[in-house]
């Protein structure tokens, strides 16, 4: 039953050759690929890179131009998402496939069951359920809704799918993008003991030290072609980014450097929650020129409503702002682009850009009505455009051209773009939210440089992210937010990473009036 | 005072269940469609085509039932035709739903025409009789509203219980849920979603045909043009109103019927001081505040009027 680590394992999966093109674009270029029983391989790559297409071609989502499938020595008829099921493979995607408003027992058994029986065996599916969850540590409440689930949850409420169709091979989409990291190491020990039971795993991931820490075999994608092949016990994470990129990469270089003058400032803001995060509690803070304020903190204690509030999508119930010395009575929105605030947003699809509206649209939505693209009322194309261009060039935003629609870019794309706008005409008040989420070494690492060549002239940034190696990177300062509360600013360096997580855990931050 | 009095009289509550039963058929068709995700604005047309496609087969000598059959089958063809439309080809469904209404309804009133050339005065058959059920009937109040009906109205009563049931305890339910709530999670387990989509469309637009049919062959014995007078658009709301939930949507339909059949006896009682035109509003003014209060809590089937073609990213 267990495999023997290099022994003579079945192989349950062939791929061959598989080419799949999307109009001018190759997404994949004869990649083929070897899964053994029992063995977790991790295809690493940057977004883009074809992993998912890869992927959603086994499934039967897509069907490839070229090449074959082969699953336990039988080929695999393309584009059926159910002979692919029936042949033991399941599949966690990315974005989960779950139906919000039905229980854990529905969303599993979905499918499972023939059609048109006339009784839905709940009991029996429940059962299993159980079963599996406590062989595998998936706990999770078979009767929940979906909707009433954490984001980890919904993800075990996904591999439960898979296991209760006899999974022989699993396939986990970027499974730990959603995570927070004691979910990962959750998800890991159970990954642990799918693969003692014989499950072979597919993870796909752009994270070096996930792949390095569950993997046993590498394969690296690059621009749709295989990159390289290393066993995990053979390679180094400098290597495999070398291998992912092409080339290498330099951490950001931080020059010490003393910050300007105060830019904006909030004291004792008090403000309502946002987006199920709690509200703000009386905080002080204070964003100097040529300096990055870091944020760190636990998800959903008050990051959204702090970001919110710089936006001018909320404003404070109580508490002064000002900006530039100047107090703000009213702020909106529009407020805060008339005082060029360039806004980062947390979620670039659903409030950065308008993905079915094309790329000089969104570019030029934050100042369409100022005279640089409108003329009585009308707005002036020609100048949009080539502002579209610019930042196309200057950010090398792969896109085919201004008129494509957003939704068809990719998530470093879509960023590059989402910078290019909030930094035209060089903001001195930067609003950084989770800017590098979801994003690939390439593209993270150029986000990085952009914000700091805007601290280098003189921007006050404001970088919230849950990505604690981030915060620490990059801030001059660093502040921790718990419950809505701020816990005094400290110097780069000041803190320990133990010290900041008992901050954010909300250790000694009951005295609001400690605030920055 | 009287106007209280009409709520103990027999006769207001017979008539109240009698004008719930099409709203009945019409509503649990309309969930179907739109607990899959496809909103049916087809249903006024598809009501009308169904009234007549009932009627004039028992007009030419079919038997009652047959007549039921026919005009399901009619729906459902109606229904085949939006779902192709809305599911695959990925069309709007209001605009395909508006389509629907129009075309089956003149396609209606021009087969009427060309059936029946020569007639003045619509002609009439023998409808379904009420058929007392023995014991439950002669509960008092309750027992001849609700048991001494014809037996349509008993096959609603059944309707409701069996989309209830199918919705709730079957794997096909699941699947119709699930598919209305988000179709990749259907394509995911190896579902077709068109599949699904159609047959529900295809479903509910039967029972839709057969709450027309129920105008013509069981309240009254003959078809004539406008009869269908905006039941299926109160359906539609009552699938709100009820949350998307059959048992809730029954007793919205039921709910809007005895406020129908209120105001007719209410016109009596008042004797023409106050102009009739109120009263016949009153149902709707009174459906859409119930609206309000009920239904901005709902939650509604979120992948509705949300085409799904797969493999799109």
């Amino acid at each position: 039953m267990t495999p023997s680590s290099g022994g003579e394992a079945e192989t349950v999966l062939r791929l061959s050759g598989i080419t799949k093109r999307f109009g001018p674009l190759t997404a994949n270029d004869a990649i083929s690929l070897e899964l053994k029983r029992g063995e977790v391989v991790a295809l690493l790559g940057e977004n883009g890179a074809g992993k998912t297409t890869l992927m959603n071609i086994l499934f039967g989502h897509y069907v490839a131009d070229e090449g074959s499938v082969e699953a336990f020595g039988r080929p695999l008829p393309a584009g059926e998402p159910r002979a692919a099921l029936s042949a033991g493979i399941g599949m966690v995607h990315q974005h989960f496939t779950l139906a919000d408003q039905m229980s854990v027992i529905e969303n599993i058994a979905l499918g499972t069951q023939r059609l048109f029986s006339p009784r839905f065996d709940k009991a029996k599916a429940r059962q299993r359920i159980e079963t599996l969850s406590s062989d595998f540590g998936l706990a999770v409440h078979p009767d929940a809704l979906i909707s009433d689930l954490s984001v980890g949850e919904r993800q075990r409420v996904e591999i439960l799918k898979a296991l209760y169709r006899d999974a022989r091979i699993l396939i986990l989409d970027e499974p730990t993008a959603v995570l927070t990291p004691l979910e990962t190491d959750a998800l890991f020990a159970t990954l642990k003991k799918l693969v003692a039971s014989g499950l072979s795993i597919i993870f796909i991931s752009h994270k070096l030290h996930e792949v390095m820490a569950v993997s046993d075999r590498i394969v690296v994608l690059r621009s749709g072609r295989i990159a390289g092949e290393r066993r995990t016990s053979d390679t180094t994470r400098p290597e495999l980014a070398a291998l992912m990129v092409g080339g290498d990469i330099a951490a950001p270089a931080v020059t010490e450097h003393a910050p300007g003058g105060t830019m904006l400032e909030l004291e004792d803001i008090h403000t309502a929650g946002r987006a199920g995060g709690a509200p703000l509690d009386g905080v002080s803070l204070s964003l100097r020129a040529g300096e990055i304020t870091g944020l760190a903190g636990v998800s959903g204690n008050g990051q959204a409503a702090l970001a919110a509030l710089i936006a001018g999508t909320l404003r404070p119930e109580r508490g002064a702002m000002r900006i530039g010395g100047e107090t703000i009575n009213r702020w909106s929105a529009r407020e805060a682009l008339r005082r060029h605030i360039g806004r980062i947003p947390e979620d670039r699809h659903a409030v950065g850009m308008i993905g079915d509206m094309n790329v000089t649209e969104n570019v030029i939505s934050e100042r369409y009505r100022t005279r640089r693209f409108s003329r009585n009322g009308f707005l002036d194309w020609r100048s949009a455009e080539t502002f579209a261009r610019g930042i196309i060039d200057d950010y090398d935003v792969k896109c085919p051209s201004p008129d494509a629609r957003v939704r068809l870019l990719s998530g470093g794309n879509m960023q590059k773009l989402i910078l290019g706008r909030a930094l035209d005409g060089d903001p001195q008040i930067i609003l950084a939210n989770q800017p590098t989420r979801g994003l690939d070494v390439g593209a993270v690492a150029y986000v990085h440089s952009k914000l700091l060549e805007a601290r280098k002239r003189g921007a006050a940034i404001l970088l919230i992210s849950e990505d604690l190696d981030e915060v620490l990177a990059l801030s001059d300062r660093l502040v921790v937010i718990s419950k809505g509360r701020l816990s005094p600013p400290s110097k780069r360096g000041e803190l320990t990473v133990q010290q900041i997580g008992e901050l954010m855990a909300g250790h000694g931050l009951e005295d609001p009036s400690h605030a920055a | 005072m009287e106007a209280f009095e009409i709520l103990w009289q027999t006769s207001f509550w017979v008539a109240a269940i009698r004008i719930a039963s099409p709203l009945i058929f019409a509503t649990m068709g309309e969930l179907i469609c739109e607990r899959a995700g496809v909103l049916n604005l087809g249903i006024e047309g598809i009501m009308t085509a169904g009234a007549f496609a009932g009627w004039i087969t028992v007009y030419a000598g079919g038997d009652l039932w047959t007549g039921v059959l026919v005009a399901a089958l009619t729906g459902a063809a109606f229904g085949l035709l939006h779902g192709v439309l809305t599911v695959p080809l990925g069309l709007s469904q209001h605009v395909t739903g508006i389509g629907i209404t129009l075309l089956a309804t003149s396609l209606t009133y021009f087969t009427y025409r060309v059936a029946l050339p020569e007639v003045t005065s619509p002609p009439k058959i023998e409808p379904f009789q009420p058929w007392a059920i023995p014991g439950l009937s002669e509960i008092p109040l309750v027992g001849p509203a609700l048991f001494n009906q014809t037996p349509l109205t008993y096959l609603a009563y059944v309707v409701v219980a069996v989309v209830a049931w199918m919705l709730y305890r079957t794997p096909a339910g699941i699947a119709v849920r699930a598919v209305g709530e988000n179709p990749a999670a259907v394509e995911a387990q190896g579902i077709s979603v068109t599949m699904i989509r159609i047959g529900a469309v295809m479903a509910g637009s039967a029972l839709m045909a057969i709450g027309g049919a129920f105008l013509t062959m069981s309240a009254f014995n003959s078809f004539f043009f406008e009869m269908i007078n905006g039941r299926g658009w109160i359906c539609i709301a009552l699938v709100v109103f009820g949350s998307w939930r059959p048992g809730k949507a029954l007793v919205g339909a039921i709910l809007f019927a005895a406020f129908d059949a209120y105001q007719v006896r209410l016109q009596q009682v008042t004797g023409g001081v106050i102009p009739y035109q109120i009263f016949l509003m009153m149902p709707y003014v009174l459906s859409i505040l119930a609206l309000i209060a009920v239904a901005r809590r709902a939650t509604y089937p979120k992948a509705l009027m949300v085409p799904y073609q797969k493999g799109e990213r």
